[in-house]
């Protein structure tokens, strides 16, 4: 029987009260907890890229004077480019030794090292450097000049704190005695950190000398990849987008192209470089790491969600903007391409931006089109090389050097991201003014 | 009707959504055991007024209320008032029916289960079947209280819809033009339940129809653009209403 | 001639048609049916398109027809290459002129040159349409093909039903699917673990508690989570999480059990998966209960239920339907995520219930079979398809059950 109400009095709450009152606190709590953890786990994250990867924007180089002798560079005395270019980097490498045997005496080091020890904490990449600049002006040959090399990356790691005295006990590339040598040359303000452009123009290195690698010619292969994706999936996607939202029948066909999207939009991405590596180049025979190949796959990947957000777009435009156009005679081609288009050019440019964005991301179809780390050691030089020619993106360098056994490129793969994600960050800011400065509501 | 106690009494009430100064000091003492009526053009705030009433308006962030507003004398917007607790008094049916996508059953069992009206099974089934008898819907619906109360029509969904409001065993039920979306037999139907349920609760019904003012209701209120322009008998108020801006809109001039 | 002098020479050719079309129609004085720029593009489109054609379908031919012959085409000093080149711009010239002149036969005061480019656009905007169907097409044709190849060297028997993964290139390779699918599947489910009540929750909190001031702050920063990269995630599983756990179950940790050797692990790419799914569940739960009704909720609240028990009782079982389709479409994500389990899953095919030790997955395996430098005929490649095929398969099966939830639960209340 329905019993008069038991709350007599609205100030007096009982123990069922209390009880709903404390498992609604319960509940709200739970929902906040839930808010936190999401909130706190990109919170680490970001700290953890920042904290570790920032690293990577400094490096450790050791200024030295190095005589440039031309009894070692240039025997006969010619000058002549053909000739110096007979010198290997090994012709080279004999002068540095040289040169820190000199800062030794000069600067009064006191170390048990040989020369050859000493050299060694330079990178491996030092006598190719003096090499490149003897080649550019051959004039330097017979003076002492003043070279900035970077330091090995074990050195760099001491510099940075990755590497210790207790870290490298059993370490082969780099001993104690250098650690010493090291910290003699840091006080004389010969070994010192600075900013390092190289990481983000620079190309990636071989396994033994991280401290030269940089992420530069990636960067191009994914600027080349996102030009074919916007060149061919902005077009495309446009085109059938307006078909499907302005055109298409209701049949059956146009039904099954339209759950054919949806659920392509969700297939996994490295479905996508199966088939990129299937059909591009097991069957058409493309070459292998280009990045139009990579765009290509990539296209392909991102049509599906650029499709769905542009008719998005054009759903927005209100219908009687295309009754306006027809009422005054145009045909309905007329009436979406001069009015319906342009209203929701705004709305499709966020969305590529956005699906762009994706694409730039995305790694696992690049290594199945051998898009991997290390393909390219030099920046391509004409626009069908860059297309052509074998490269990595910026994704797929990051996977490769965190594969590596060094943790030297550790430091590098978090700082690889960091320069990806300050390309995300700045595509979603566009993406999220154009659309705060066009949103039109109607 | 003789001169009933006071169930509701509502002093300077004022009510904002964000700039908007949506009800200007309104004053109105809700009689028990009877119908009151609040009509008025649309947007005039009947509707904003009666969610005060039950303290819904706490749902909309923006929505701030002053003056008070007492049940039996308790200040329902008193701090240390539980809302909850006040909603299991106050029940309210709304203009579009909105049956929970559950059972019939559970639909008005819903109010008990929460509230721990019920002791057991059988109890709980003598409720649900009591507050359907009193919502006059128990015919209609007792062979088949676990088909899903969305299956039913209008009417009948608007019907389970008071007789779950009853279940909890409110003082005063509340009801937002509550034929609205209702063709005129079902509404006809409806009229006559309120009728009799005001033998029982304190009904507050919000119309935009003068006539069905006119005929369920026995006290009428009427607002104008968010104040209280008249509030008396029904009769009063239809036959000789005191302000100019009340008869014209009786007579169809505003509105 | 290089390719990109040829395509100016067509479109040279198809300007010259634009301005010749307009300057027919123009000199004509009859009243013309459509404006004189439809005639001119009438003109333009017949010249540039068969041309096009010509061009595309030769150049995809000529290297795929050459290389049955054994020849590679990417080198311009073959003679051969030439005399391909030279030939092909000679006859996509003389397509482009031949389709020029009739055009301009066809020009005439009367001809509805208006109704033809549409009809020509319309054609175009569907096939372009028709590309994303070709894409699926060119997804299965591909797989099933190199599938079938795989089956004809290797048992199906040990493929499906096998209960070892251990792919050696001197042939005689086990390659069941089995561990794979069971670490998939391990990965996926504490992944869904971690994201799901997690997002749920969120999306509840943000939804039905949150103030609007709340809510703007708290909604774009969680998605950015869904923004940022998978390599991001998976880097983060190796380097960091995976090396925390260690430190807190590995045999010198925190607790010192020793139940963890190596910082990859179900456990690890399961969390890191579940961190990134977490906005993915939110958002998609959000959308859901907001496409609630007001009214059920006012119907509750009017009744004196609790924000919470108008939650549990009302807008969960309301919107069940959506939910499951969401959970299903973040189902089909964790089993088709790549980078986050290769990096920190591991490379242990087994069937293992310890969440602290490494497992693999189906796209784990695919990664590292085809990027070594294997025979591309040998099984222990192809597997790479047939697997790619499965994982098609099963993704496509769960979004396909997904939509369809989350279509009918839309349906419902609009």
């Amino acid at each position: 029987m329905i019993e008069p109400n038991p709350y007599k009095s609205l100030f007096a709450a009982s123990a069922q009260n209390k009880r709903r009152a404390a498992a609604e606190k319960r509940f709200h709590r739970l929902g906040l907890a839930a808010i936190f953890v999401g909130l706190s786990m990109l919170a680490i994250l970001m700290t953890t890229i920042v904290t570790k990867g920032s690293g990577a924007f400094q490096q450790s180089f050791i200024t030295l004077d190095v005589a440039l002798l031309e009894a070692k560079l240039d025997k006969k005395g010619t000058r002549d480019l053909d000739n110096l270019k007979k010198v290997t980097t090994f012709g080279y490498a004999p002068l540095i030794k040289v040169a820190f045997e000199q800062v030794v005496v000069a600067r009064g080091i006191e170390t048990d090292l040989t020369s050859k020890d000493m050299a060694a904490i330079v990178s491996k990449s030092a006598a190719a450097q003096m090499r490149d600049c003897v080649l550019n002006d051959p004039g330097l040959i017979g003076t002492t000049a003043e070279f900035k090399f970077l330091a090995n990356s074990w050195i760099d790691g001491y510099l940075k704190g990755r590497v210790t005295r207790e870290t490298i006990a059993n370490n082969k590339n780099v001993s104690i005695a250098q650690l010493d040598f090291a910290d003699q040359l840091i006080e004389l303000g010969i070994i010192g950190k600075s900013f390092n452009i190289q990481f983000i123009l620079g190309a990636d290195a071989s396994d033994q000398r991280p401290e030269d690698a940089g992420i530069g010619v990636a960067i191009i292969g994914s600027f080349a990849m996102m030009c074919v994706v916007l060149l061919l999936a902005l077009p495309i996607g446009v085109a059938s987008s307006i078909y499907l939202e302005e055109f298409a029948p209701k049949n059956r066909l146009t039904d099954f192209i339209e759950v054919n999207i949806a659920n392509l939009a969700a297939v996994p991405s490295i479905v996508f470089g199966i088939l990129g590596l299937a059909i591009f180049i097991n069957t058409m025979h493309l070459p292998q790491s280009a990045p139009v190949v990579g765009g290509l796959v990539l296209t392909l990947m991102t049509l599906p969600t650029l499709i769905i957000s542009t008719r998005a777009a054009l759903k927005a435009v209100p219908p009687s903007i295309r009754s306006a156009a027809l009422g005054v005679g145009a045909s309905k081609m007329q009436s979406t391409f001069h009015h319906v288009l342009p209203l929701a050019a705004p709305g499709i440019l966020t969305g590529t931006i956005l699906g762009l964005a994706q694409a730039l991301g995305e790694t696992a179809p690049l290594l199945l089109i051998g898009m991997i780390g290390y393909v390219a050691t030099n920046m391509p030089e004409t626009v069908s090389q860059g297309l052509l020619s074998p490269n990595s993106a910026m994704p797929a360098q990051i996977y490769e050097w965190a594969k590596r056994a060094d943790p030297a490129f550790y430091e590098r793969a978090w700082g690889g991201i960091i320069i990806l994600l300050i390309f995300l960050v700045t595509m979603n800011l566009i993406a999220v003014t154009l659309r705060r400065r066009f949103e039109q509501r109607w | 009707m003789n001169s009933q106690t006071i169930k509701i009494s509502a002093r300077h009430v004022d009510v904002h959504y964000d700039k908007t100064h949506a009800i200007k000091d309104v004053s109105v003492e809700i009689p028990s055991n009877s119908v009151t009526a609040f009509i008025g053009p649309s947007g005039c705030g009947k509707s904003t007024f009666l969610r005060c009433l039950n303290r819904m308006n706490d749902t909309i962030e923006s929505c701030q209320v002053s003056g008070d507003i007492l049940l039996d004398g308790e200040n329902i917007y008193d701090p240390k008032v539980d809302p909850v607790q006040l909603r299991a008094k106050i029940g309210m049916v709304f203009q579009k029916p909105n049956p929970f996508p559950k059972s019939i059953y559970d639909n008005v069992a819903y109010g008990p289960r929460i509230h721990g009206l019920a002791q057991g099974k059988s109890d709980l089934d003598a409720l649900v079947e009591q507050a359907l008898r009193r919502a006059a819907i128990w015919e209609e619906v007792k062979d088949r209280l676990s088909a899903p109360g969305t299956g039913l029509s209008g009417g009948q969904q608007q019907r389970v819809c008071i007789a779950r409001a009853i279940a909890t065993a409110p003082e005063v039920l509340l009801m937002d033009e509550p034929c609205s979306a209702l063709d005129p037999i079902a509404t006809a139907q409806i009229e006559e339940l309120i009728d009799e349920l005001r033998q029982n609760y304190a009904v507050v019904i919000v119309t935009h129809s003068m006539h069905q003012a006119a005929r369920v209701s026995q006290k009428t209120a009427f607002f104008h653009m968010g104040t209280l322009v008249e509030f008396g008998d029904t009769k009063t108020i239809f036959t000789n209403p005191t302000d100019p801006r009340t008869e014209g809109y009786i007579t169809g001039r505003i509105g | 001639m290089p390719t990109y002098i040829l395509i100016l020479m067509v479109i040279a050719l198809a300007l010259l048609g634009f301005w010749l079309g307009k300057r027919k129609v123009n000199l004509a004085a009859a009243s013309l049916h459509s404006l004189p720029v439809h005639y001119a593009t009438y003109v333009l489109l017949m010249t540039i398109f068969p041309a096009a054609l010509t061009l595309v379908i030769w150049s995809l031919a000529a290297p795929w027809l050459l290389h049955e012959q054994g020849l590679t085409l990417p080198n311009t000093n073959d003679p051969v290459a030439q005399a391909d080149a030279a030939l092909k711009s000679i006859v996509v010239i003389i397509v482009a002129v031949v389709s020029l002149f009739f055009a301009m036969q066809k020009v005439s005061p009367k001809f509805r040159a208006r109704n033809v480019v549409e009809k020509f656009i319309l054609a175009a905007l569907l096939i372009c349409a028709a590309l994303a169907v070709l894409t699926t097409v060119g997804i299965v044709v591909s797989m099933v093909f190199e599938t079938a190849h795989f089956l004809n060297l290797h048992s199906w028997k040990d493929f499906f039903f096998g209960l070892a993964w251990s792919p050696n290139f001197h042939g005689d390779s086990a390659l069941s699917i089995l561990p794979l699918l069971w670490g998939t599947l391990y990965i996926s489910c504490v992944a869904l673990l971690v994201a799901v009540p997690v997002g749920l929750l969120s999306a509840i909190y943000l939804s039905e508690y949150a103030s609007s001031f709340i809510r703007s702050i708290a909604k774009p920063l969680l998605e950015i989570l869904a923004g940022i990269p998978t390599i991001v995630y998976g880097l983060f599983a190796l380097l960091t999480f995976g090396p925390f756990l260690r430190d807190l179950f590995g045999p010198e940790g925190f607790f010192s059990v020793g139940w963890m050797s190596d910082a990859r692990s179900v456990a690890t790419a399961g969390i890191v998966m579940g961190i990134m799914l977490i906005p993915f569940v939110s958002s998609l739960s959000d959308d859901i209960i907001n496409a609630v009704p007001q009214s059920l909720r006012d119907g509750s609240f009017g009744l004196g239920a609790t924000r919470s028990e108008t939650i549990k009782h009302v807008l969960l079982p309301a919107a069940l339907p959506g939910i499951v389709g969401a959970i299903l479409l973040a189902a089909s994500r964790a089993i088709g995520e790549t980078m986050i389990v290769v990096l920190g899953a591991g490379a242990i095919a087994r069937f293992t219930g310890n969440p602290l030790e490494a497992l693999t997955t189906v796209t784990t395996r695919i990664v590292s079979q085809l990027t070594g430098d294997g025979d591309f005929n040998s099984p222990e490649t192809l597997v790479a398809f047939a697997l790619g095929l499965t994982l098609f398969v099963l993704t496509l099966g769960l979004n396909i059950f997904a939509l369809y939830y989350v279509r009918k639960y839309r349906e419902q209340y609009e």
